[in-house]
């Protein structure tokens, strides 16, 4: 029973999110709204963790599977991306590859100026 | 195999699911970072459906009920954001600088290659959201004229690809700090990558799942202004 209330709740918070995005004009799904409602929700203790601990955490493990689907959709959209396959992978791999260097490298030498001059480079 | 397929409201979750067990036994059997679970198993459904002959829509009809979760799942990543909730004021200023930087960084490497390789707006478009998570990125591309199917595969392309070098690159690249590896894993890859993060531990799990968000609003607007380049 306490599984099917965090449930019960994580969907509510997920509706609402739905509907605000239903309303709002920006290109922006409605699951970051329910993110963002969730996360003020839990600071302002409206949600206390225990109502949605367990459920979310195990959502959160099995997320990888819930992608199967999508990504399997590659088949319809290959003849899409046949012609411009080249450029496509180049592009996957090298932005890939900097953004998160660059993003990571930034991290680290920010937090490492926080904590007091010994940065990472 | 269609027919036999269309019968079953839940084949196309099992094969999924069959699938992903297979990439996790190998996974454990052989440890090599390129054994990726979610890669396999998107490999051995591709694979399954083509061996067989059965239409994509056919698997989807019952595994589309897998991807219904996603919606409830990205909002549960609230959960370890606000279990990380300290972290997240006193490293503030780093977390949005980084994802600020890597943001503009994701654009502004599409846009190069896009002169590069003699894109059209609607080609550079297309391309220009990749990074940031599907829903919204599709919306982007639309918006400004681009492909969203196109868009759609590439980012979810692009999750899976940082998903499998995320060990290999952070290791590489000496970026061993919680907080730096979700973050660059969450602005390069989006939810897929956040699925790695969430593998790493609970710090790089909430660190990525914010990235989602801050590189999504960040790229939302900053496209607009990048699509004017080209």
């Amino acid at each position: 029973m306490k599984y099917l209330k965090q449930f019960g709740v994580i969907l509510l918070v997920t509706a609402i999110g739905e509907l605000i995005r239903s309303v709002v004009p920006f290109p922006i799904p409605g699951s970051i709204y329910g993110l963002l409602l969730m996360f003020v929700l839990l600071c302002t203790h409206v949600i206390r963790l225990e109502q949605v601990k367990e459920a979310a955490l195990f959502l959160i493990e099995i997320m990888p599977v819930m992608f199967i689907p999508a990504a399997a959709g590659l088949i319809v959209s290959w003849t899409d991306l046949k012609p411009i396959l080249v450029q496509t992978v180049v592009i996957l791999v090298v932005t890939t590859v900097i953004v998160m260097v660059v993003t990571g490298k930034t991290a680290m030498f920010m937090i490492g100026q926080r904590k007091g001059g010994k940065s990472d480079e | 195999m269609n027919e036999m397929m269309s019968a079953s409201a839940s084949i196309g979750v099992v094969i999924s699911l069959l699938g992903y067990w297979i990439g996790v036994q190998l996974k454990k059997k052989f440890g090599y970072g390129f054994l990726n679970p979610l890669l396999i198993s998107i490999i051995l459904v591709i694979a399954f459906l083509l061996v067989f002959r059965i239409d994509y829509d056919v698997y989807n009809s019952s595994a589309k009920y897998l991807s219904w979760f996603l919606t409830p799942a990205t909002v549960s990543l609230a959960i370890p954001l606000y279990q990380q909730l300290e972290r997240l004021k006193e490293n503030y200023k780093a977390i949005l600088v980084s994802i600020l930087v890597g943001s503009i960084t994701s654009m502004a490497s599409v846009f190069l290659l896009a002169l590069l390789f003699h894109f059209n707006h609607a080609q550079y478009v297309t391309f220009l959201p990749k990074s940031i998570t599907t829903a919204i990125g599709m919306g982007v591309a639309e918006e400004m004229g681009g492909y969203a199917a196109i868009t759609a595969a590439t980012i979810i392309v692009t999750g899976i690809f940082g998903n499998v070098i995320a060990d290999a690159v952070l290791k590489l690249f000496h970026i061993d700090d919680p907080i730096a590896k979700g973050l660059a894993l969450g602005t390069s890859a989006h939810a897929i990558g956040t699925a790695k993060a969430m593998e790493l531990g609970e710090t790089e799990g909430a660190m990525s799942s914010l990235s989602i968000v801050v590189a999504g609003m960040i790229t939302v607007i900053g496209a607009n202004l990048f699509a004017t380049l080209l």
